[in-house]
């Protein structure tokens, strides 16, 4: 295990049981794909069979003991959620399939319409610039983006193009899935604010790594999703400030989010559950709340000084690869762990092959931001990212593997 | 499972240097095919001479074994009618989708028999489909084309 001063990873690592399986017979799991999915450690995994196995009920319907166990277990999640991430309230978390259906949701809900503008960058996921098309085309407002810089940032200089006063909503990623890119909020924000925009954070990649104080922020409305933090799949996060949430129209309707029902119309419940239709994911917030008492426990300071330390490494030893180019930012300045790389002529779908050959899992393709792939001129990359458990052996795990794909292929 | 058994020789060389590479002009129907999902893409031509396939030019960018494949698939209907050319389509999609559980006929196949490997993994059935599926949609336009110009 290589030297780490911040986190014991050979300690975190052993709750972490996938990473003790073999990819084939004598070839261990080398994981570099975290941010497509984080893995789970066992205390999620308890958490999940607990919650199947002594209190499985549906939330808030009933007033049998397991209801209320179950109740108490998805309400819990959302107060250690809002703590987690700094909000006023638990009513201000709302509960998500995804970080997807929360921008779809904030897409629907956000008022604006013909002649509005709405603003996103060139480095978005598809799920924080697809809903935005969509509702785009829906209410003839106008889509805009704010470009990229050759190294990998946002182009700031076209702030003020962008952005005008015909702008209702600028939402924009916090830290890129593709570059490893982190974002300056307070820039966006501050000329966002100027023009009286909304402005909505994708924080899927940058909850799990750094934590983060919505209240510090100063936006107005943040999507996350569980299974990058060491949760499940299946639930996600939507905060927003309650005046905020009591103000937006509802999204989905359904039982849990009404107040009062007659054939001809209804009322809505109160944040957050206003915006929970239906049964929610009840032993997935089960997981989230262990793995944010997973997190709080290990710190994200201690887990962002880590990455930090592993991305510096990574960074170091990818350039070091006669003929890789990195796509993003190459130092360790407002960087993430997600390091997206073009390996001479070969094509990712040939770098991927023949790591997996070797135990090393890595993401290869345009990683959902096609466009940032256009932007520089690749239609695919390879993709290494890290977590908590990460340690520089799989770094050298992969560095290895790479120079074994140039021998292959003569590259 | 290795990839020893996906990467076979005869993929690599085709894949280095590919034959029948580049758009040639005269055609009679060009189609643009994409692999969303990985970003593998083919522009692709095919001329028909009466029932013989006359020539398949392409232009491409992808992995090795899209482009592998694609030059395999000229080497083996250039020249040959529609109807033979067919047959080889039709082995060579049932070999994609043996998972590896086919035995290839050379006969039929020739180097295309070094793709049996590629039929067990998934993910990469897609590349190796890329060009043959756009070469069945542009001969299927060009005999559209030709049969609604004599009739």
């Amino acid at each position: 295990m290589g030297l780490c001063m911040t986190l014991d990873v050979a300690r975190i690592r052993k709750d972490f049981p996938i990473l003790d399986r073999e990819v084939r017979p004598s070839v261990p799991l080398v994981y570099l794909d975290s941010a497509a999915t984080s893995q789970k450690p066992a205390q999620v995994l308890d958490a999940m069979r607990d919650y199947y196995e002594r209190h499985n009920a549906n939330v808030h319907r009933g007033i049998h003991t397991l209801a209320e166990e179950a109740t108490a277990i998805y309400e819990g999640t959302r107060a250690k959620v809002a703590t987690f991430v700094n909000a006023a309230s638990p009513s201000e978390v709302v509960f998500t399939k995804n970080s997807t259906e929360a921008l779809n949701l904030l897409a629907h809900v956000l008022p604006f319409g013909p002649g509005d503008e709405v603003v996103v960058t060139e480095m978005e996921h598809h799920s924080n610039l697809v809903p935005w098309q969509l509702a785009c085309q829906r209410t003839g407002a106008t889509l805009k983006w704010i470009g990229l810089t050759d190294d990998g940032r946002l182009d700031l200089d076209d702030l003020d193009r962008v952005i005008t006063d015909r702008t209702r909503v600028v939402s924009f990623v916090h830290q890129s899935n593709l570059l490893g890119t982190v974002n300056p909020v307070d820039v966006v924000v501050a000329k966002a604010r100027s023009v009286g925009a909304y402005v909505v954070l994708d924080a899927s990649q940058s909850v799990p790594h750094m934590g983060i104080d919505v209240q510090a922020l100063g936006v107005d409305a943040v999507a996350f999703t569980g299974h990058k933090m060491l949760g499940p799949t299946g639930i996600g996060v939507l905060w927003a400030p309650l005046a905020r949430l009591e103000e937006w129209p509802p999204f989905l309707g359904g039982g849990e989010m009404i107040d009062e029902v007659t054939m001809a119309g209804s009322t809505w419940a109160v944040p957050p559950h206003k915006y929970e239709a239906g049964t929610p994911p009840i032993a997935e917030a089960a997981g989230l709340g262990a793995a944010v008492d997973y997190l709080t426990d290990v710190g994200m300071d201690a887990v962002r000084a880590h990455e930090h330390e592993l991305t510096a490494y990574a960074l170091e030893q990818l350039q070091a690869v006669e003929g890789l180019r990195i796509i993003g930012p190459t130092t360790t300045e407002m960087r993430g762990g997600a390091i997206s790389f073009a390996l001479g002529t070969v094509h990712p779908h040939d770098v991927g092959q023949l790591l997996d050959e070797r135990g090393v899992a890595v993401r290869v393709g345009h990683h959902c931001a096609r466009p940032a792939c256009l932007r520089y001129g690749v239609p695919a990359t390879t993709r290494a990212s890290v977590h908590l458990y990460t340690s520089t052996d799989d770094i050298d795990a992969l560095v290895e593997g790479l120079r074994a794909v140039k021998a292959f292929f003569g590259a | 499972m290795s990839a020893d058994s996906m990467y076979q020789e005869i993929i690599l060389d085709h894949y280095r240097n590919p034959h029948h590479k580049g758009l040639r002009e005269p055609y009679d129907a060009q189609v643009h095919h994409l692999n969303p999902t990985c970003g593998d893409e083919i522009t692709l031509r095919v001329a028909l001479d009466g029932d013989t396939v006359a020539d398949v030019s392409y232009d491409s960018e992808g992995c090795s074994i899209s482009q592998a494949s694609a030059s395999v698939l000229t080497d083996l209907v250039i020249g040959r009618s529609v109807t033979e050319a067919g047959k080889a389509y039709d082995a060579f999609v049932e070999l994609m989708q043996s998972k590896g559980q086919l035995e290839p006929d050379e006969d039929v196949l020739e180097d295309a028999v070094a793709f049996a490997g590629v039929s067990k993994y998934p993910a990469r059935v897609k590349c190796a489909l890329l060009a043959w599926m756009a070469w069945r949609d542009a001969v299927v336009q060009a005999s559209a084309d030709m049969e609604g110009s004599t009739s």
